[in-house]
């Protein structure tokens, strides 16, 4: 159980949400949490959010998207308020997670919101002074749907690249057309599998399939892609 | 709602059942015996449960179902589980 501290708007359908949890172990960057909610009569919904925080605090920070037809989401983005609380277990997961020993080369690549786990390992590598390779590779529909995008810019320099790539609308003068992420972006954008970077993919279901299935035709190993899906299309 | 999500999803769920860190255990498929974490497996979860399949030929491994009176884990299509030594 956690009291929430703070809210901030991220995107028109997202936003970030700062809980304060006595007693909270700590976490790795990447894993989870479980946010359960309950209705007066008894009705439960239990869905999983990513950490976007990865410090040793007892404030643990989530950033959710509103799905259309979500029974959670809406109220954790319209609803939730500084003062609330909020019941949830974890920290959970031990696979999909970077830790500050790992030495490798690190691709990351998010959609949307899948952005989350990512920042935590963003975070957490910056945090930590680690000097293993960072690349980032985020896709939004548009520029206005970013989470975090103020903290990327501050972060992006010598020990983490990004490349955006915006699937609606791109900001006026970009390079380059609007379009899904795909094999040819993959290839020219992203760490090369010959470097043996550990890659975690992270958004729609849809999206990380599609990455997922272009990066071992690119020749990553599948098991050194890690994934998470978080449903929808 | 049905969701498509992956084996990390399983954390939570899976440890109202069992000890540690589920999702870190390799499942053995039995119809095409890849073992891999069920970190990796593929998920369908609802509210009523969830059916795990192998990310290598989607067959299931395992479902768990619960209702008010009881959790059933059907585990017809998984050889067994490997956990590492500190899990």
């Amino acid at each position: 159980m956690g009291t929430v501290t703070a809210v901030h708007t991220e995107t028109p359908t997202g936003r970030s949400i700062t809980i304060s949890v006595p007693g909270w172990p700590g976490n790795v960057a990447g894993q989870h949490v479980d946010v359960r909610l309950s209705a007066p009569d008894g009705y439960q919904a239990v869905r999983s959010y990513s950490i976007a925080s990865a410090d040793s605090s007892e404030t643990v920070q989530l950033a959710v998207d509103r799905l259309p037809d979500g029974e959670v989401s809406p109220y954790l983005v319209d609803e939730l308020r500084p003062g609330d609380e909020l019941e949830f277990r974890g920290p959970l997961g031990g696979w999909f997670v970077w830790r500050p020993t790992q030495t490798e080369p690190v691709q990351l690549i998010g959609g949307g919101s899948g952005i989350v786990p990512l920042v935590a390992m963003i975070r957490s590598h910056a945090a930590s002074g680690s000097t293993a390779r960072f690349k980032l590779l985020y896709s939004v529909r548009t520029a206005a749907d970013a989470f975090f995008v103020d903290e990327l810019a501050a972060l992006e320099g010598e020990n983490l690249e990004i490349t955006w790539v915006y699937t609606r609308v791109a900001p006026e003068g970009w390079p380059t057309p609007a379009g899904r992420v795909n094999t040819e972006i993959l290839r020219a954008a992203t760490i090369p599998a010959t470097d043996a970077p550990a890659v975690f993919v992270c958004g729609p279901t849809g999206f990380v399939e599609s990455v997922a299935n272009s990066l071992v035709e690119l020749g990553h190993e599948p098991g050194r892609v890690k994934t998470e899906r978080f449903g929808g299309a | 709602m049905l969701t498509h999500v992956d084996g990390n999803a399983l954390a939570g769920p899976l440890s109202e059942i069992f000890r540690g860190d589920m999702t870190m255990a390799a499942g053995e498929c039995r119809h095409c015996h890849d073992t891999t974490v069920l970190a990796r497996a593929k998920v369908e979860m609802d509210d009523a449960g969830f059916a795990v399949r192998c990310c290598e030929c989607a067959h299931v491994l395992f479902t768990v179902v619960r209702t008010a009176e009881r959790t059933w884990i059907d585990l017809q299509g998984i050889v067994g589980l490997e956990f590492p030594p500190d899990a």
